[in-house]
């Protein structure tokens, strides 16, 4: 009978077997890569009703993170300011500018300011924002150099195993009270023992079980 | 050649394994015989009900997909309904393949040839079948995939103290042994098909498949060496898959299902369940296609002998189960277990006890052991009472949980039933696509067991 099959066909099978080892491996590392948050949303930067400069607000004039944000320590959420709060000064600073007619608009109609959100968890995972300050976690851990950003981006991934690291291992990122709103803030050569001391004092142990996060 | 070892002899007065004369020639002519003769018309009728069963399962499959798992019947307390209970039930019916293939094999249980390429088909159709369950029952389907270790940056990992995480690798690891065993097994016959094929799309066909075999010497050692190496793979695997899915139920701390009995009882209702199917299969089947020279009364009797045994190792469970929760003095399990035997489902546990207790007794009388009539029923009826022994273990403890205030009757819905019969077409359709496309018995281990393979009779040079 006749050869069926040309003689190269015999490399098939470890053809076969390399081709779907490296192609599952190629299919994990693309998904692992480019479906994760890190690839996804870090640096997302949606653009907002208002040119409203945080570098200016917060890194410029100084204003501690907690002047405008100031359910952060207290709730959840860390609330977006009301326009009342822009009006506190705007009031008497740069009442006429052209940029702030909408914030004007605004007080005028008791209308609120449309803000984008920028940092989004998903509604099944729980996270409280006062729980975090109270630990000692500050806002530049999760939100970046805020103070030196024109319009706010999203610089950390927020995915589950970025939450999870810091959960495992917190101590680089616990600063003092007073130091939660410093967005230049360095850890000191005490870190490890200052660390060690608030965790005891605080009693800290970051849940990593489901229901730590997921209720 | 011989897979089988090839100085045991059978014992002198045993019924021989083939009957009617067969040669070499003919053991190939009449299994061959059955694939390429035209189409019967019946095998379309068959396959048409058996197709429309599978779009049963489909369209049960697809509005669950669609709705969620609120469409079947389950309640609060009983949270696992008839989506385990049939993924047990078929996984069990799959155990009956690598037994046949491998333990037997090892045993030199030279009976198993006639059925082995047939009992092993029906363990892949079975898993099939069986996996579709644990895939359709999480809510979320499209995160399935959490189910296997897969690196992401969710750091999602599965637990792997979780006995839910062990079924899933036992289970494909079960199925993936099985895959290898039976096609290693169909080499050397898909290599007989490829060289009798008439058109050169089936030469291509069985060509690919068959892997260049050529019959040689050496290719022959290889090939015995392999198959042996799978089915000592294999033969753990018989033992550890349905203990794995026993644990399932004995890791948790659930009264009635919080025993270590479980993994070796469930093992000998996996192997019971398996043998009855196969024999209802090996019973429809011999007599449609002629094959009563290959599968004789004696293969029958002696997988109803096993079915014999094992039936009466699952009633000792049963009892067992019952003295321990006497024994035990904890009133909670034993009111677990009078409620099974007295309580609102005590219909369901009569069913189970009548027909994988009582059935089975019946095969001690060599006269009703050979008879086929009863043996086909008796078939039917243990794989329904097995079934149900599912069903017992499943809701009744669950329906009657630590919380008086829980506890419900369970109900199924229609989808629920709809997904199971929809479950037999797909296991229906891929028996038939089977027996019509691949040698349904092992041509070359057939002719092995013939007198002819042995003309020393066991002897040797003298």
């Amino acid at each position: 009978m006749a050869q069926l099959f040309p003689k190269w066909t015999n490399h098939f099978p470890t053809v076969a077997a390399v081709a779907g080892f490296v192609v599952t491996v190629l299919v994990v590392g693309f998904v692992w890569y480019y479906f994760s948050p890190w690839y996804t949303d870090v640096g997302y930067r949606p653009p907002q009703p208002i040119s409203y400069s945080h570098k200016l607000h917060a890194g410029d004039l100084g204003m501690d993170c907690r002047y405008c944000h100031n359910y952060v320590e207290m709730s959840p959420h860390a609330n977006v300011p009301a326009t009342q709060t822009c009006m506190n000064c705007h009031t008497l600073i740069l009442t006429e500018s052209d940029f702030l007619l909408p914030v004007r608009e605004s007080w005028k109609t008791k209308e609120p300011i449309a803000w984008n959100r920028v940092h989004k968890v998903p509604d099944y995972a729980y996270f409280n924002h006062s729980a975090h300050m109270d630990a000692g976690i500050g806002c530049y851990d999760c939100h970046g150099n805020i103070a030196d950003m024109v319009v706010v981006q999203q610089k950390q991934p927020l995915s589950m195993g970025w939450c999870l690291d810091c959960h495992r291992n917190p101590d680089a990122h616990l600063r003092p009270h007073g130091e939660l709103t410093n967005m230049s803030w360095t850890p000191p050569d005490n870190q490890k023992a200052f660390a060690e001391n608030l965790k005891k004092e605080k009693q800290l142990a970051p849940p990593e079980d489901c229901s730590g996060c997921h209720r | 050649m011989s897979t089988e070892a090839p100085h045991i002899p059978t014992s002198p007065g045993a019924p021989p394994l083939v009957t009617g004369n067969q040669t070499f020639a003919s053991v190939t002519e009449n299994i061959c015989r059955i694939t390429e003769r035209k189409t019967p018309p019946v095998w379309y009728l068959a396959l048409g009900a058996a197709m429309s069963l599978l779009l049963v399962l489909f369209g049960s499959i697809g509005y669950l997909f669609w709705e969620g798992t609120g469409i079947w019947g389950l309640n609060n307390p009983v949270g696992w309904g008839w989506a385990i209970i049939n993924f047990v039930w078929w996984v069990g019916i799959g155990h009956a393949g690598t037994l046949i293939s491998a333990i037997l094999f090892l045993l030199r249980q030279r009976w198993r040839t006639s059925i082995n390429r047939f009992a092993e088909a029906m363990t892949l159709f079975a898993i099939s079948c069986a996996l579709i369950f644990p895939g359709i029952h999480v809510g979320r389907i499209w995160v399935a995939y959490w189910m296997f270790p897969i690196p992401n940056q969710m750091q999602m990992w599965p637990n792997f103290r979780s006995p839910l995480l062990w079924d899933v690798f036992a289970v494909s690891t079960y199925f993936a042994a099985s895959l290898l065993f039976w096609f290693t097994g169909l080499i050397p016959d898909l290599a007989t098909f490829r060289d009798r094929a008439t058109s050169k799309i089936k030469k291509y066909i069985f060509g690919f498949l068959a892997l260049g075999w050529r019959g040689g010497n050496r290719q022959w050692r290889h090939y015995e060496l392999a198959y042996l190496i799978l089915a000592g793979i294999s033969t753990p695997l018989v033992l550890s898959v349905h203990s794995v899915v026993s644990t399932d139920f004995a890791i948790s701390i659930i009264p009635g299902w919080h025993t270590t009995i479980f993994p070796p009882y469930f093992v000998a209702g996996a192997i019971f369940s398996g043998f009855a199917m196969v024999v209802t299969l090996t019973i429809i089947a011999r007599k449609l296609f002629h094959l009563e020279d290959f599968i004789t009364v004696n293969h029958l009797e002696r997988m109803n002998k096993i079915i014999l045994l094992t039936g009466s190792m699952v009633g000792y469970a049963y009892g067992m189960e019952f003295f321990i929760a006497w024994y035990s003095g904890n009133i909670y399990e034993q009111a677990v277990f009078l409620n099974r035997a007295f309580g609102q489902y005590a219909w369901a546990y009569w069913i189970m006890i009548s027909c994988n207790v009582i059935v089975p007794q019946l095969f001690w009388f060599r006269k009703l052991r050979t008879s086929i009539p009863v043996m086909f029923i008796a078939s039917l009826l243990i794989n329904v009472g097995m079934w149900f022994e599912r069903f017992v273990i499943v809701v009744t403890s669950l329906a009657q949980d630590f919380l008086p205030a829980n506890w419900d009757y369970y109900r199924p819905t229609i989808w629920d039933i709809s997904t199971f019969v929809g479950s037999f077409g797909l296991f229906f359709t891929l028996f038939l696509l089977f027996i019509r496309f691949l040698p349904m018995i092992s041509i070359t281990e057939v002719k092995a067991v013939l007198p002819q393979a042995d003309p020393h009779q066991g002897g040797s040079h003298e």
